[in-house]
């Protein structure tokens, strides 16, 4: 069974998601470049697995590994970053300046940043590498915790890794796949239909895989923690993009805007009506 | 050189757990079996998924390890373009992407199978060392400092298999980062790298039986360039010569220009290289080579034109 911690408390994590998004929206307004929708998306899954299921202070102190393979959808893993104390604030008030080291994709080398990704198609095999390392190298229980995007999983590249991962059988390997259902030009059901069905296809590649609400951290976390598998592991989270701003849920043009003075004031004041 | 190279490997990885090797599908000499035998759990053939090989080689140097990347040159570059500058170059990982049968050494195989801009394309990118050994001594201590000393990625562009030795006469040793004489002489030099230092030695014999005094110089490392080497050699001979397995754009010749000009040299230089061309030709190694205009009877005479 997969190491855990002992417990993850369901209501901390919808006011830290809460706090997440109004603190992305924050820094919305200070900069233009700002992947929002895309990292709303995310929150819960992020959240859970920093907060739920990682090991120790992210980075060199904890044994398992997590990897935003969807690096436009960073501003989520640096919030939470920073509400654990790995980035400073003054990171954050930094953010896309010349002044400061982070940018719209994560660099290695940044606290808690173990890959550099943001271009698509990378983490997994990134990650495969890494669980490879890990288990049958130093033989050791950390565990890879790797973010995709449901556009990266048209890449080529990460079912070549995917692959490659089921060849060498590494079992402690989990991507999460942030299923929004949108991606830069629109309604992937619409643009790309023979993307579905997903799930058939990634266990056809030798995955064992598993489907939730992706804004349900209960479900989240459930379905990840102290799990026991022979394969690796593909948790598909169903998401909104955009979730918690009814203006910017699945609408394309928010993959990239950020909002005007008085469309975050209206996005904090839904926010605090959202129950997560 | 593909034998020596395997015998290489396997004696770091005795030495070293850190060592892997990761190989896409191309069929394992002796060595590299005993390799796979002897430490499976460093042995990774992705099969025919070159972006793999790079991308999870990038994933096990991110955890310590120091992977060796192995297959043909024309795959292990162009193919895993993108994974080699983002996971390898910009993270700036100890990775050595090796590219067999570089050039148009699989001179039956036709263009699809050949590496004429290899070099452009690998010292293109930052971080990125490229070197090219002549021979297996040269490619055997490369091997080891790739191994050992290096601390991001490197390009290593090798021929194929059955290589003289061309080093064990040198005049210096082996230095990653130093223009290596092979030879000193006063008035030519013909500095190479690769498959074509055989070809460099085969012209100074030949200058030197029409009375002049040959250098002979192999450029194993050619990026960073050792551009004060250049430029004493430039300030030496009156006349440098560049032969190289290579489009003439963004190569050696490219670069040693770039210096003459830069230093503001007198010296005559003289490039050889392969056409800027796809040709369509089949035959032996020299036959192709021919047809782009490099034998040793061309490079004479067009020095003894001008």
């Amino acid at each position: 069974m997969w190491p855990k911690k002992s417990q993850f408390d369901i209501e901390l994590a919808r006011q830290r998601c809460l706090r997440y998004r109004r603190r992305i929206l924050d820094i919305s307004q200070q900069v233009s470049a700002l992947h929002a929708a895309g990292a709303f998306s995310a929150v819960e899954i992020v959240d859970c697995v920093y907060a739920g299921l990682m090991r120790g202070k992210p980075g060199l102190e904890s044994p398992d590994t997590f990897l935003m393979s969807k690096g436009h959808g960073c501003m989520i893993q640096y919030v939470v970053l920073e509400n654990i104390g790995v980035l400073e604030k003054r990171d954050l008030d930094l953010y896309c300046k010349a002044t400061g080291r982070l940018g719209c994709h994560p660099d290695y080398g940044n606290p808690g940043i173990e890959a550099s990704t943001g271009s698509l198609g990378h983490g997994m095999a990134l990650a495969t590498g890494m669980a490879f390392t890990e288990q049958q190298v130093f033989k050791k229980d950390g565990l890879v915790y790797v973010v995709i995007s449901d556009g990266e999983l048209q890449e080529g590249s990460t079912w070549e890794a995917m692959m490659m991962a089921a060849n060498l059988g590494v079992t402690n390997l989990v991507a999460l796949l942030d299923h929004n259902g949108y991606q830069s030009f629109g309604k992937t059901s619409e643009t790309h239909p023979a993307f579905y069905p997903i799930r058939e296809k990634v266990e056809a590649f030798g995955w064992e895989v598993a489907e939730v609400n992706g804004h349900d951290s209960q479900a989240i976390y459930s379905a990840v923690a102290g799990r026991c598998g022979t394969k690796p592991f593909m948790l598909i989270g169903n998401t909104i993009k955009g979730r918690g701003v009814s203006y910017m849920e699945n609408q394309p043009i928010w993959h990239y805007r950020s909002p005007s003075p008085a469309e975050y004031q209206q996005a904090i004041a839904e926010l605090a009506e959202v129950t997560g | 050189m593909r034998n020596a190279f395997a015998d290489v490997i396997f004696e770091l990885g005795q030495e070293d757990s850190r060592i892997c090797a990761l190989v896409a599908d191309i069929s394992p000499a002796g060595s590299m079996v005993k390799f796979r035998e002897q430490f499976p759990e460093r042995f990774v053939n992705t099969g025919v998924a070159e972006q793999a090989m790079i991308g999870i080689a990038a994933g096990m140097a991110l955890k310590g390890m120091r992977p060796f990347c192995y297959t043909i040159a024309t795959f292990s570059l162009y193919r895993p373009f993108e994974m080699i500058r983002v996971d390898l170059c910009y993270q700036n990982l100890p990775v050595t992407v090796i590219g067999m049968g570089a050039g148009v050494v699989y001179s039956t195989l036709g263009g699809t199978h050949h590496s004429m801009e290899d070099v452009a394309v690998a010292s293109a990118i930052p971080n990125m060392t490229v070197l090219a050994p002549c021979d297996p001594e040269e490619m055997r201590l490369m091997t080891q400092w790739c191994a050992t000393e290096s601390i991001g990625p490197v390009y290593m562009r090798l021929g194929k298999a059955g290589e003289p030795d061309l080093t064990a006469d040198a005049i210096q040793p082996f230095q990653v980062g130093k223009l290596r004489y092979i030879k000193r002489g006063t008035e030519v030099a013909v500095i190479s790298y690769g498959t074509t230092v055989k070809m460099a030695k085969e012209v100074a014999l030949r200058l030197e039986a029409l009375g002049k005094s040959v250098s002979v110089l192999s450029c194993h490392t050619i990026k960073p360039v050792d551009r004060p080497g250049v430029e004493e050699v430039l300030a030496t001979h009156s006349r440098v010569v560049i032969i190289e397995e290579h489009v003439p754009h963004g190569g050696l010749g490219s670069r040693v220009r770039e210096i003459a000009w830069e230093s503001r040299s007198e010296c005559s230089l003289d490039c050889f290289s392969l056409r800027d061309e796809f040709i369509h030709c089949y035959g032996s190694h020299d036959e192709l080579l021919m047809a782009h205009g490099m034998s040793v009877d061309s490079v004479i005479d067009r020095l003894a034109d001008q």
